[in-house]
């Protein structure tokens, strides 16, 4: 049985709720359309197709355009050696879906990440707290609005309180921008538009005044 | 003058009556210990809040994330390329099997993992094998030091230090290697670098049977890792556990027979399986790996295509300038190689929009990498599936009943590593 056969009965199961399989790079991927039934697809692709190991949950932020959550659930069965990418979309105004980890196990930590990470919160789990980050971080780092140098946190003596200084960097640009602050993208910071370089003073003018 | 009477019993009895009034409270009650993050036994800094009742744990909640670095925030923020030198931080004791298995996720992405060179092939599997067998090596060697046999520790590192001098040759590094590149190598192999490997593999041999017969029927050792950190068929896949600790429980799967990359369908080797799923259990699973890395290492080195010193110059880099940088040479003469060269190094590979999942078989278990491209040099999202995390996730589960000091035993048979972990 191949992964478009499995992905196809998941779609028999479900109906519209389960997208067409979409195929590249040899992976087969279906959407489904409400994040609500999360739990009851992955129960039934455990139970009845075969789909025992949860490789992986990942989250993806799609900045600035809407549902702004997209979660991919990565299955495999060690039955018929098949994996199936299923995905799923969560609008920011709810960031929030049901747990699977009543499901896989597994799933406790990989949901505990995401909440951590890009702070989508799962009805039903049985410990949402923080694991990578510490317990009381005020952000969720794997935003997209969240700047690479880090944001200050009102945490005085307990860590970084202040955001990293980007010296040396950045050292990567991408194609197309007017000049070389919009074309690194470690400069690009969503909430603070580029600095006005026509502010910056002519080298020498500043000392003139002193 | 008012008389007092003093109620003054006899010895025994004021004991007794002492036990009585105290007992009710120390019964039940129970402790809470923390174990690490600076602790020997985990191996980098994990935190394990343990819940006591006597010598007994009782509750086991484990605290990751001291070595996080935000790894993935940092890949959106540069080309693929430049983030070939994170992965060596990831499962530091492997380094060489994380540039392998990224440079393969983003190869994937592209489209160009099937057209690697054939050497090119041959020598990520030798570099995969030989971090095999590095990092099996420290493991068990820390593993018999956590419960006491010293003796295997300084073996294993006796050994392990050939690795790094074989490595540092190779690479130039002897741990942050960042040897692979988006569509081949950084460099050939050096000169005579085939007869040292050969000469080393016939060293390990002796060695990984010296520490067997220290360890597989040592009376210390099989008595604390017998029967202890027992892990179900059904619980090890319903944690997700991945590499030596799922197969110590008896589940036969190896990615590299069920979805061979590289040319692992092309050489020999058996997936060895425990069938207990205790802490012994994955340590001969361990030894036995090691044994069969030698067999696929020999393997490799005898069918090198271009020979060794690759007298019939053999490539190990794709053939596509867009692809991977030209050499110096090509860039100062020519103009084509020129822009090539310039185009790769401010942009990146021009990698199509679309996303992948690629896992390898590591030391430690599944190291996949998601990424989630827009087009161009630089992910969209990228995200690592560490084998560390998800084995470490089993802990509060498996903990519970066991004797304070058999975390060590089960630490030590679960070999993770908290970079990897914590990314």
């Amino acid at each position: 049985m191949s992964p478009r056969d499995l992905a196809l009965k998941l779609k028999e199961r479900f109906g519209n709720l389960i997208s067409d399989p979409r195929e590249f790079r040899g992976e087969i991927t279906v959407e489904l359309s409400d994040p609500d039934v999360v739990a009851e697809v992955c129960a039934f692709a455990k139970a009845s197709l075969g789909f025992d190991y949860l490789v992986d949950i990942t989250s993806i932020d799609n900045y600035g355009s809407d549902p702004r959550w997209t979660l991919a659930y990565h299955l495999y069965g060690y039955g018929h050696h098949c994996a199936l990418r299923l995905k799923t979309r969560v609008s920011e105004a709810s960031s929030e879906l049901p747990t699977v980890s009543a499901v896989w196990r597994t799933a406790d930590w990989h949901e505990r990440e995401i909440y951590d990470m890009m702070g989508l919160r799962f009805r039903g789990h049985p410990d949402l707290r923080r694991i990578l980050m510490w317990e009381g971080y005020p952000h969720f780092p794997l935003r997209k609005d969240f700047p690479l140098a880090g944001k200050p946190s009102e945490m005085p003596e307990v860590a970084f309180s202040k955001s990293a200084p980007m010296e040396g960097g950045p050292f990567v640009t991408v194609a197309g921008g007017k000049d070389t602050v919009s074309r690194e993208p470690r400069a690009r910071n969503p909430e603070s538009a580029p600095p006005d370089l026509s502010k910056v003073p002519e080298p020498g003018v500043a000392k003139e005044g002193k | 003058m008012a008389t007092q009477e003093i109620q003054y019993p006899d010895p025994a009895a004021r004991v007794a009556q002492a036990a009585s009034d105290e007992l009710p409270d120390m019964q039940g009650e129970k402790m809470v210990l923390n174990m690490g993050p600076s602790h020997p036994a985990t191996h980098g800094v994990l935190r394990l809040v343990l819940e006591l009742d006597g010598e007994i744990i009782t509750k086991a909640t484990p605290e990751v994330g001291y070595l996080h670095r935000g790894d993935e925030k940092i890949a959106e923020n540069m080309t693929y390329t430049q983030f070939i030198p994170y992965t060596d931080r990831l499962d530091y004791l492997a380094p060489l099997a994380n540039n392998v298995a990224y440079a393969l996720a983003v190869e994937k992405l592209m489209g160009i993992d099937k057209a690697l060179p054939p050497r090119c092939q041959y020598i990520r599997v030798i570099c995969c094998e030989l971090a095999r067998i590095s990092s099996h090596l420290l493991g068990l060697g820390s593993f018999g030091m956590d419960v006491g046999a010293l003796t295997v520790f300084l073996l294993t590192f006796t050994e392990r230090e050939k690795i790094y001098t074989l490595i540092e040759s190779l690479t130039g590094a002897r741990f942050t290697t960042t040897y692979t590149r988006i569509g081949g190598l950084s460099r050939d192999l050096p000169p005579g670098w085939v007869a040292q490997c050969r000469k080393f593999l016939d060293e390990v041999v002796l060695n990984i049977d010296e520490t067997e017969t220290l360890l597989s029927r040592n009376r210390i050792f099989v008595d604390r890792t017998r029967d202890v950190g027992v892990i179900s068929r059904a619980d090890a896949i319903d944690y997700g556990l991945s590499g030596p600790n799922l197969r110590g429980s008896g589940v036969d799967f190896d990615i590299r027979k069920a979805h061979p990359y590289l040319i692992y369908d092309q050489l020999e080797f058996d997936v060895p399986t425990g069938s207990a799923g205790d802490c012994y259990d994955r340590y001969l699973v361990r030894i036995e790996e090691m044994r069969q890395s030698v067999r696929l290492l020999r393997q490799c080195l005898d069918k090198l295509p271009g020979g060794p010193d690759n007298a019939a110059h053999e490539p190990v880099n794709i053939p596509d300038g867009k692809t991977v940088l030209p050499s110096k040479y090509k860039v100062l003469t020519s103009m084509e190689e020129l822009i090539h060269q310039f185009i790769l190094v401010t942009q990146g590979v021009n990698a199509p929009a679309g996303e992948i999942y690629f896992s390898a078989e590591n030391p430690k278990g599944e190291l996949g990498f998601y990424i989630h491209s827009k087009g161009g040099g630089t992910p969209y999202r990228l995200k690592i599936r560490s084998p560390s995390f998800v084995n470490l996730s089993i802990l509060p589960h498996l903990m519970p009943g066991h004797m304070i000091s058999d975390t060590v035993s089960i630490f030590g048979s679960l070999d993770f590593v908290m970079g990897e972990c914590d990314r």
